[in-house]
């Protein structure tokens, strides 16, 4: 025997091994027992499909559940008896969770159905091989409980070179291989051969056996010898050193091997297949007898028992009948343990069943197994650090999953992690490392599964508001549509209305002028004009940008009159002598409004500029759409406008004395003679107009109530109290909500297009109407 | 009946922290036998005063943090900081000195930053350094060592009492004190090596590296060896330390020459070479996690020791070195985490993004 090349791991520890205790008594036989519990889940994949009916009677060896998928395993009764039950029993899980189970009651006749044993085993090709030990329900025996049948079916574009058998068992306590390795030799040595030959006979079979077990290694040793003289096969025992946890899947490859399995990667990708030693020795039994899977060997073990000892367990025996057969003393047990002390997982009940990957009970005395003392502060000694195999930083992942930082964790390597428990034996504080990073791993588990959900819900959720948002635009593009219309059909009526106003208020106005009639008809008519402008204004579409100009110009007078009247107080305050400090503070005042209105003018300046040609186009196209009448009532206006400014012009350089009066006095009485000029032409056009247009003649009048009207407004305005005024804007506000409408009801009646318009009219007066009512009787309560 | 649920594993190895406490102070043993051997009662009388400070304090905090006493005073950490400290000062220093070092180790250090396991300073040299920077006449102040003294090592307990108590004049303070042998070597920067060992007393009475401290430093040694024979910590961090104090002073040795930066033997046997190397450099709260981490915070150690002995303002400078190695510690560990199985090469744990 030539000797193998042997690579160490780091890390691992040397927890003592307690292995002697249960290899002092032979390979015992566990009776039948009252009552057989078998989970439909005892491997990796999908539950197994019942294949039998509660009363139903089997026999020993009958198929009772099916494989579902691929990575699944099938099931057969343990012994003849009957179906008493298919429901949810507690298993043995380290949650204490119950799954669905086949219960049998046995029989006790352990009757068994006819076996098709195969004596040319190796004579038979892989699909049927692999067949044999799928249908025999096969599944790792070393604790993860992966389905054989796919382990031994690797990818077509994967070539296996090597075949490890995993005899390490480097756990405490465990000696289910090391029995099994011992009694069953020849049965191994033909099941390694097997496998190795439905694997394509790789270049290198390997059995890695822990030298902790020099009896199993000779015995094995000797038959392989005999084996590859006889079968000329190359077949090697290999041992190393005892070290936990060498039996590590990925810690055995390294080992013997020398080559790391990639990270999220499977051995195959190595071209390794690693089987434990007691898959072989069912898989060679499997196809030699076409036996299937209904026992196994499992180590009883612990100080609370009277009898430790490796026993033939029948899968799904309860665990309390295998420990009663062993004088199992619960009092002076201090826990129960499916497995290892290191990697096995504590029950709170017995009734569970043995199933296809429990190796081990261990039932261990207060003494032997004394609860963990309280944690201590870690003190970063780094011994976890030094006994992890897998090359983690445990003391690191430590603080993360305490600070549940999950990236860090995961550039840590926190999925690496083997949860051997070598960190948590060596910690000198007692932390319970592995149950950490547990908790940490189904906490980073939980949250990707949640970011999903959750990815998938606001991927819903976003469609869901763009399609309403869609179905909400088209909506709003009508109601646009709609509510222009509207406008515009309310503007072109304005407009109309605003134009016959324009010529005749004007008419008026200048008439007034000229006959420098009393003070109170002057602002009678600004307002008159006013309304005209602001209908004028009203008239233009929306983005029209005369309107910012009229409200620059605006701006613009009403800094300039207050500029006059403040000279003039400033000289009256001069020539009463008041106190100079007031005067002072006045001419800054003065100085401040001024500067404002410089920057006033200078953006109207601005604006003017650029808005120039747009308001030429518009000016000429008005000029040629407008009567003549109109265009003779545009120039007085304009006439009148230049007039008004040359003349506060004149009167500011007569107030300054500035030279220039003079000539601004020849500039007004030019105005003055133009102005003369085009009201004549304007008559001119009234009379003319009269034989054109029928409606014309009325008009007039119209307008004339409508600026009498307004003269009354402002004389009433003046002498009211803010009460008064409140209540007159309120009474005004009804009648024009009243006139408003009935307009509206006309509309609705001859189904006027402007229909929505006039509605939105009475809907904005209404609102107007309350806020009025609402300023009235807060001025009231102020009263 | 239900059993006990419990995560695996489910033993334990019998080491805890207590454990690896006690194994600590077992092993400053022969070091405080020979210092004793050496300077007197003080050592003694020093660890005496700073353990009760020690255990006091501890046991003040911890009842001001609302934590179980007895529970983390047995876990001894308490009492290896005041020995550390008490070792570092000068022997029969006054209990005020050493209730203020004390004060800065357990309280400040220690506590808050969150107790055992979280302070980023090595508690002792925290202590130490802010008693060397606040008092450094009394720091300064070595007693000589036996066969220099005018009156021989101090075994007389009135004496002691003055010295501790008390606060003795000056001029019988420097009948008891002498300059430690790095002092000497610092201070006469004109002489060759050879001359300094031939013509001051500290040195022509020694071996090779000081009368009496020579021993000290070999008794730590032996200390630090029984450590790391019970695996207390590993040989990473002290090891490179020696070694790069070792490269230093043999690459700048300069053949003993009035330049010299003294020999190699000078710098590991002089001092507190092996106390910091295998008592305050294994501090592993404060030190670097991985292997490959201590190796490279370890020599660092070691190269800052040189470079302040020598061309800094202090004869000593293990204190200074370790704590400013403790600030970078965090960062080699960034830098230095181990490769994984199954990944091609490390990662820098500055790295977050997952895979």
């Amino acid at each position: 025997m030539t000797s193998h090349t042997i690579w160490e791991v780091p890390g691992g520890i040397h927890p003592p091994e307690n292995k002697a205790q249960s290899m002092a008594q032979a390979l015992a036989e566990c009776p039948l027992a009252p009552e057989y519990i078998l989970p439909l889940n005892q491997h990796i994949g999908a539950p197994s499909a019942p294949l039998v009916s509660v009363g139903q009677s089997v026999k020993k060896y009958q198929l009772i559940a099916d494989a579902e998928g691929i990575f699944s395993a099938a099931l057969h009764a343990p012994t003849s008896g009957t179906i008493s039950a298919i429901e949810e029993r507690l298993i043995a899980h380290p949650s204490g969770l119950s799954a669905p189970c086949i219960v049998i009651a046995p029989d006790g006749l352990d009757e068994a159905c006819p076996l098709e044993p195969c004596e040319q085993p190796f004579a038979l090709e892989h699909a049927a091989i692999v067949a044999k030990i799928r249908q025999a329900g096969l599944v790792g025996m070393g604790g993860a409980g992966f389905p054989s049948a796919v382990k031994l079916n690797p990818h077509a574009n994967t070539s296996i070179n090597t075949l490890i058998i995993n005899g390490t068992e480097c756990e405490p306590y465990i000696t289910a291989d090391d029995m099994l390795m011992q009694t069953h030799t020849h049965e191994l040595l033909e099941g390694v051969r097997l496998l190795a030959h439905t694997l394509g006979n790789p270049d290198n079979v390997l059995i890695g056996v822990e030298d902790n077990k020099p009896e199993a290694i000779a015995a094995l040793q000797e038959a392989a010898h005999k084996a590859n003289q006889k079968h000329g096969c190359d077949i090697q025992v290999v041992s190393f050193p005892t070290k936990y946890p060498s039996g590590g899947e990925k810690q055995l490859i390294y080992i013997l091997t020398g080559q790391e399995v990639e990270s999220g990667k499977i051995p195959a990708s190595l071209g390794i297949v690693v089987q434990n030693v007691g898959t072989a020795v069912a898989a060679w039994r499997a196809v030699r007898y076409g036996e299937p899977l209904i026992e196994r060997i499992t180590t009883v073990v612990g100080q609370s028992l009277q009898v430790q000892r490796n026993m033939r367990v029948r899968i799904g025996t309860p665990m309390n009948f295998v420990l009663e057969q062993n004088g199992f003393m619960a009092s002076q047990s201090a826990r129960l343990i499916v497995g290892g002390p290191m990697m096995g997982y504590a029950l709170e009940q017995t009734c569970v069943p043995v199933i296809k990957t429990t190796n081990c009970l261990l039932a261990p005395s207060h003494s032997e197994m004394p609860e963990a003392p309280p944690q201590q502060a870690c003190i970063r000694c780094g011994h976890c650090a030094e006994a992890c195999p897998a090359g983690l930083l445990p003391q690191q992942l430590y603080w993360y999953a305490r600070s549940d930082e999950h990236e860090k964790l995961e550039a840590h390597h926190l999925f690496d992690c083997i949860e051997c428990g070598a960190c948590s034996y060596v910690c000198p504080s007692s932390i319970p490392l592995v149950q950490y990073y547990r908790a940490a791993k189904g906490d980073i588990r939980k949250a990707a599964a949640d970011k999903l959900k959750s990815d998938k819900a606001r991927e819903r959720f976003e469609h869901r508001q763009e399609r309403l948002a869609k179905e909400e635009a088209a909506k709003e593009a009508k109601r646009q549509a709609r509510k222009a219309a509207a406008e515009l059909n309310k503007a072109k009526m304005a407009a109309q209305q605003a134009a016959t106003e324009t010529s005749h208020s004007q008419n008026l106005a200048s008439t007034s002028t000229h006959k420098d009639i009393q003070p109170p008809a002057i602002p009678a008519i600004a307002s008159a004009e006013e309304l005209v402008a602001n209908a004028a204004t009203a008239a233009k579409a929306q983005q029209d940008p005369t309107l910012d100009k009229a409200r620059l110009s605006r701006t613009v007078e009403s800094l300039a009159s207050s500029i006059t009247r403040m000279k003039a107080q400033m000289a009256e305050a001069v020539s009463e002598g008041l106190d100079p400090s007031r005067i002072e503070k006045m001419a800054a005042k003065l100085k401040q409004t001024e500067l404002k209105a410089q920057e006033a003018k200078t953006k109207l300046d601005a604006f003017d500029k650029t808005l120039a040609t747009g308001v030429l186009v518009d000016a000429a196209a008005q000029k040629m759409m407008a009567s003549p009448q109109d265009a003779a009532a545009k120039t007085l206006s304009s006439l009148q406008k230049r007039l008004s400014k040359a003349q506060e012009l004149h009167l500011e350089a007569v107030n300054e004395n500035k030279p220039s009066a003079d000539a601004l006095k020849q500039g007004v009485i030019k105005l003055e003679q133009k102005i003369e000029e085009a009201k004549q032409a304007l008559s001119e056009a009234q009379n003319a107009a009269p034989s054109s247009s029928s409606s014309e003649p009325q008009q007039p009048d119209a307008a004339a109530a409508a600026i009498e009207r307004a003269k009354q407004k402002v004389q009433a305005a003046a002498s009211m109290t803010p009460e008064q005024k409140a209540q007159a804007a309120v009474e005004s506000l009804q009648k024009r909500l009243s006139k408003a409408q009935e307009r509206y009801a006309k509309a609705q009646e001859t189904h006027d297009e402007n229909l929505e318009a006039f509605a939105t009219g009475v809907e904005k007066l209404e609102l107007k109407l309350k806020a009025a009512m609402e300023a009235q009787q807060e001025g009231s309560e102020q009263a | 009946m239900a059993f006990l649920r419990a995560s695996s594993p489910h033993t334990h190895n019998p080491n805890t922290t207590h454990r690896v406490m006690r194994e600590v102070l077992l092993a400053t043993l022969p070091g405080v036998a020979v210092l004793t051997w050496f300077f007197g009662l003080g050592t003694l009388s020093n660890i005496l005063i700073a353990c009760l400070f020690g255990l006091g304090l501890e046991a003040a905090v911890l009842k001001m943090r609302g934590r179980p006493i007895a529970f983390y005073l047995k876990d001894l950490s308490a009492l290896v900081t005041a020995v550390l400290l008490a070792i570092a000062l000068p022997p029969a220093s006054s209990w005020w000195l050493i209730g203020v070092g004390m004060i800065a180790s357990i309280v400040v250090a220690k506590h808050l930053y969150g107790g055992l396991g979280y302070n980023p300073f090595n508690p002792a040299m925290v202590g130490y350094v802010v008693l060397l920077i606040s008092y450094p006449q009394y720091m300064t102040l070595w007693l000589a060592p036996e066969n220099l003294s005018v009156q021989g090592a101090i075994f007389d307990i009135t004496t002691l009492f003055e010295l501790v108590f008390g606060g003795l004049a000056s001029t019988t303070m420097d009948g008891l004190t002498a300059a430690t042998p790095l002092d000497v070597f610092k201070q006469t920067a004109g002489l060759t090596a050879q001359d300094i060992y031939a013509q001051k007393a500290i040195f022509s009475q020694g071996l090779f590296a000081g009368a009496g401290y020579e021993w000290v430093n070999i008794a730590f040694l032996l200390g630090g060896l029984y450590l790391l024979m019970r695996k207390v910590f590993t040989w990473h961090a002290p090891i490179a330390m020696l070694v790069t104090l070792a490269l230093f002073a043999t690459v700048f040795y300069d053949a003993g020459s009035s330049n010299s930066g003294g020999s190699p033997l000078l710098h590991l046997f002089s001092g507190a070479t092996m106390l910091g190397a295998f008592f305050i450099v294994t501090d592993p709260v404060s030190s670097a996690t991985s292997n490959r981490g201590r190796l490279i915070y370890g020599a660092l150690i070691g190269a800052l020791v040189y470079i302040i002995r020598v061309w800094g303002n202090y004869p000593d400078a293990v204190a200074f070195a370790v704590l400013l190695m403790n600030f970078a510690a965090p960062f080699i560990d960034y830098y230095t985490v181990p490769r994984t199985y199954g990944h091609k090469k490390a990662q820098r744990a500055t790295h977050t993004g997952g895979q």
